[in-house]
């Protein structure tokens, strides 16, 4: 009964939260609007038992993001989204299009938790049961992410760390090539 | 920088929490909630919570940025590395199970390094991307 309500009030927040995210122009609330969201998210994932997303979402989706928001609307100097008249008729059909298939596509799914669920009888079942006993690591989601699906998660590391070079190639600012002889002539 | 002495006294009683909060997940991974991704960015936002307080000066003297970027590189190649280290022990790529006399030592060893490898990596990339962003405003 009480994790119905909390459910319900999550999500509840969650949808106010997207359409208070919908209506605001102002860029500095939407960016902590959108922090909000993420926490709220958090919060989900930790009903729903995930805690190892809700720690990712909570500190990716809430401290680091939103920092980095912030940063890029100091930098821009622009704090209003640009007011456009009418409705755009096109991204509205596509976004109405893509949640109408998505909320087809849920309905085929097993329920949630469902221990008969394909995914929970073929790979899942072997982790849980033979998962500490080959990598004595007690946290399944440990012992998945790193050992079992270890080259994923390599990918994902050079992933981020490719962001970082892409940023710095772009962003960190050199001083310009000078040919030689031009500074002669600039003294 | 701000002259908020609220600010200031706050940001300095609750650094050194973050830093040994993330030293905990990072470390705690294999019994607890988290590992390498979420106590990198956790390390990362003290230094976060340290710039916007003091400045990018100062944290930028604390972690400098090559620094920055050498532990970025270091962070992927313990990852891989350790890979290859199961390789020249005997096994494949990424198989930890050579790495210890034991296979299931061996496995919890290559979790631990490779964990590492990912916190490392990932709080440094964090901290370059934050940094790379905030110079834009000074120089603006």
């Amino acid at each position: 009964m009480i994790s119905l309500v909390i459910d319900i009030v999550l999500l509840l927040f969650l949808v106010v939260m997207a359409f208070a995210i919908l209506r605001m122009h102002h860029l500095l609330a939407v960016a902590m609007l959108f922090g909000l969201y993420s926490l709220l998210v958090a919060g989900v994932f930790t009903v729903l038992d995930a805690p190892d997303v809700a720690f990712t979402e909570a500190a990716v989706g809430t401290g680091i993001s939103t920092v980095l928001m912030l940063a890029t609307l100091a930098a821009t100097r622009s704090t209003h989204e640009r007011r456009r008249k009418g409705v755009a008729w096109m991204p509205l059909c596509i976004c109405i299009a893509t949640g109408a298939l998505l909320i087809y596509g849920i309905h085929n799914m097993p329920n949630l938790g469902d221990p008969t669920a394909p995914q929970h009888t073929e790979v899942a079942k072997r982790f849980i049961e033979s998962g500490q006993a080959e990598t004595g690591v007690p946290n399944l989601v440990t012992a998945v992410l790193a050992s079992y699906r270890g080259f994923d998660t390599l990918g994902e590391v050079t992933v981020v760390f490719t962001a970082g070079i892409g940023v710095m190639l772009l962003l960190v600012r050199r001083e310009k090539p000078r040919i030689r002889g031009e500074q002669h002539d600039a003294k | 920088m701000t002259q908020n002495s609220i600010l200031r006294t706050i940001a300095k009683f609750l650094l050194p929490i973050i830093l040994l909060y993330a030293f905990y997940v990072q470390f705690h991974g294999d019994y607890s909630p988290g590992g390498g991704f979420q106590a990198g960015v956790i390390f990362s936002s003290a230094f976060l919570l340290y710039a916007l307080v003091f400045g990018l000066d100062a944290a930028a003297k604390v972690m400098p940025d090559w620094v920055l970027s050498t532990v970025a590189c270091l962070g992927v190649l313990l990852y891989a590395g350790t890979g290859i280290a199961g390789m020249v022990f005997g096994g494949e790529f990424l198989n930890y199970s050579t790495l210890a006399s034991e296979p299931v030592a061996g496995q919890h060893l290559g979790i631990i390094l490779i964990e590492l490898g990912v916190g490392l990596t990932v709080a440094s990339v964090m901290l370059i991307i934050f940094f790379t962003f905030a110079r834009r405003i000074r120089t603006q």
